[in-house]
């Protein structure tokens, strides 16, 4: 078999799972400047199985698609660690304000531009929007079969992918075949950590926009390595439409937002002692609570 | 025309819980609409499903019975409804946010062009001002969700595209029977009319689905453990509680991580929805994700040895204490003061 051409969806997402007290500002809101961008979770088990199959399949490429800000090149710069052989970052302002429909439109530009390619991963979905949409969304719009809640990619014969699915109350092994586009659940394997050697060699991978400020040899030295050269993107690279974008191009608007208030109860204090025990019991039979 | 619609998740014959509490949700929107409240049943051997989905209060029912749709598959299940729904224009649908409804829902918005929320928490008919062209929406659907993990409540509007879709998990909504007579019209779909061999590329290979063992949703009377139960043994204790009070045993997601128990208790935004008569929650925290599983109980009671837990604040009655030992004396006295 000839090696998989595999394309890695993945997403720079403020650390929501960690949003600690210097967080949340003294009105309730969040302070967004405070959280940590972190690589989406379930985009690293995604990037794990792509890398599993290159690593079981010669000859295979894993490329990172990533959109989102310029510092987004950090999530390029991370599957290269990690043994990604390419990435692009799609960034342009006509790009801010999308919801997973809009995005999911930008992200199928990008991949018709880079096709061919045999296999899309993708995670299942990013934490701070924990949607599950751009995913199958991306594969209507390239007209792929999609396999979403996937947990191992099994094998890859005769231009056919077995997967195995983790849902609810059990698993399914499917086959599909190729392109296809899968997302991946959390479930899935870890994904391996940054690699020395290729920490190294990528250190300096650099899109255009990031090479703006260095000096001219260090950006000489650039041209001569084309491995070190992030593809940066945007809106007419990717051949897009701008009406489909952004907001005009978002279905969904926000209506408003609220913070989350607690409301605090009037609670009883009780403690260990067994006279506050057998008084919260009785209180509860009497009114019928239990008993 | 313009219908609420209601996507039927359907597995061994039965209709899904989730989509039962869709359709009250769904009778109750129409209502407010005034207009009808429709279903889609796809899958094999449903003669009979019509029985269980009419009391709901479901005006027309839309079947597409076929050997092939036996189990769910992305692509004929999604080009039955894309194009079902390219032909009735339902103002609303509504989805299950499980495996299912999240992979056949964002298909259907990219197909239609259409807004879909994931994971609502409340569904409610409002009026929407543009703030930018300043035009005046009546009667849209307010799709109401946490977002950026909880932290925040979104309300998401879709004004000008149809249908409005959102998916909704299992537990939110109630379930109630709208009128045991009820009854509506059934609409078999020629399902060749529809699909294509291509949309059954993918194939089941294997499947290894289990009937849902535990269902603590229905109990009224739930005990949750959380990471500071401390133990998979310690974890006998909440079970022994939940045996003498007729109740059942619910996790953090800590808990359920830590191997304490198995995932099918776990509470809250990735678990299921819960509102028992009364939950006692034993060494949980109450962080944000949590309490949006439970929040709604009638009574709740905290187990805790910080003082300072934030689901305190939201307890009728809050113990300062140690799990191992406040448990066994609630045993004791239960058994005491119950007879
Ligand atoms: C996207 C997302 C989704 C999530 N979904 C969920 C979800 O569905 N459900 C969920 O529960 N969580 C969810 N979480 C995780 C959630 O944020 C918390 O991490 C989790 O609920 C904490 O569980 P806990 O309260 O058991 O553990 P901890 O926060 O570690 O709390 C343990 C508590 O036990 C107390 N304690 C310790 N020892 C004892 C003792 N001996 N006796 C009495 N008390 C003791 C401590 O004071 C503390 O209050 C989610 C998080 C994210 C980011």
């Amino acid at each position: 078999m000839k090696g998989l051409k595999i394309i890695v969806l993945a997403k720079q997402v403020p650390d929501t799972r960690n949003v600690g007290k210097d967080a949340m500002k003294s009105d309730g809101t969040i302070n967004r400047a405070a959280l940590p961008a972190i690589f989406n979770p379930e985009d690293l088990n995604a990037l794990e199985q792509a890398l599993r199959l290159k690593d079981k399949y010669k000859g295979s490429t894993v490329s990172i698609v990533t959109m989102g800000p310029g510092r987004a090149a950090d999530i390029v710069r991370e599957g290269l660690f990690r043994g990604a052989d390419n990435g692009y970052l799609l960034t342009d302002r006509a790009f801010a304000g999308s919801d997973t429909l809009a995005t999911s439109y930008a992200l199928s530009c990008a991949i018709k531009k880079i096709e061919p390619f045999d296999i899309i991963i993708s995670g299942r979905q990013a934490i701070d929007g924990d949607t599950a949409q751009v995913g199958p969304q991306v594969a209507e719009k390239l007209d792929l079969p999609q396999v979403t809640y996937a947990e191992e990619i099994i094998s890859v014969e005769n231009k056919i992918v077995n997967i195995k699915r983790r849902l609810e109350r059990g698993v399914e092994i499917v086959s599909s075949p190729m392109p296809v586009l899968i997302t991946v659940n959390g479930s899935a394997a870890d994904c391996r950590v940054r690699n020395s050697k290729l920490l190294m060699k990528y250190k300096h991978a650099k899109t255009v926009s990031e090479l703006q400020n260095e000096s001219d040899d260090y950006i000489k030295l650039q041209k001569e390595r084309t491995y070190l050269q992030i593809k940066e993107w945007n809106v007419s690279d990717v051949s897009a439409d701008k009406e489909a974008l952004g907001l005009s191009g978002s279905p969904t608007k926000v209506k408003q937002i609220d913070n989350v208030v607690l409301q605090a109860k009037e609670s009883k204090k009780l403690t260990s002692d067994d006279k506050d025990i057998d008084f919260l019991i009785k209180e509860l039979v009497e009114n019928h609570t239990i008993g | 025309m313009n219908n609420v619609f209601v996507y039927c998740e359907i597995e061994d014959s039965i209709v899904a819980d989730v989509s039962l509490e869709l359709l009250t949700k769904g009778r109750d929107l129409a209502n407010q609409l005034k207009c009808d409240l429709e279903a889609v049943a796809i899958g094999y051997n449903l003669k009979e499903i019509g029985k269980q989905i009419f009391p709901y209060g479901v005006d027309k029912l839309h079947i597409a019975d076929d050997k092939r749709l036996e189990y769910y598959l992305t692509l004929p299940f999604s080009s039955i409804v894309i194009n079902l729904f390219k032909k009735e224009n339902p103002q609303v649908a509504l989805f299950g946010a499980t495996s299912v409804g999240r992979d056949l829902g964002p298909r259907i918005s990219s197909a239609l062009v259409s807004g879909l929320t994931a994971d609502c928490t409340g569904l409610v008919v409002g009026d929407y001002d543009d703030p930018k062209t300043k035009k005046n929406y009546k009667n849209l659907l307010y799709q109401i969700r946490p977002a950026f993990g909880g932290n925040i409540i979104a309300t998401i509007v879709n004004p000008e595209h149809r249908p409005q879709m959102a998916t909704v998990r299992e537990g939110v909504m109630k379930k109630e029977i709208f009128k045991h007579n009820y009854s509506g019209s059934v609409v078999n779909i020629n399902v060749d009319d529809y699909l294509n061999d291509t949309d059954f590329a993918v194939k089941i290979i294997e499947r290894h689905i289990e009937a849902n063992k535990i269902d603590i949703k229905k109990s009224s009377i739930i005990v949750a453990g959380g990471y500071g139960v401390g133990s998979k043994e310690n974890f006998k204790l909440l079970f022994e509680l939940a045996d003498v009070l007729g109740g059942e045993v619910g996790a953090s997601r800590a808990a359920v991580d830590a191997g304490y128990v198995e995932h099918d208790r776990q509470i809250g935004q990735t678990g299921i929805t819960v509102r028992p008569k009364l939950y006692i929650a034993c060494g949980i925290s109450g962080q944000i994700q949590h309490r949006s599983g439970m929040e709604e109980s009638a009574i709740i009671i905290s187990v805790n040895n910080d003082p300072e837990a934030p689901i305190n604040s939201i307890a009728d009655y809050v113990i300062n204490g140690n799990v191992a030992e406040v448990l066994p004396k609630m045993i004791k006295y239960y058994k005491m003061n119950s007879k």
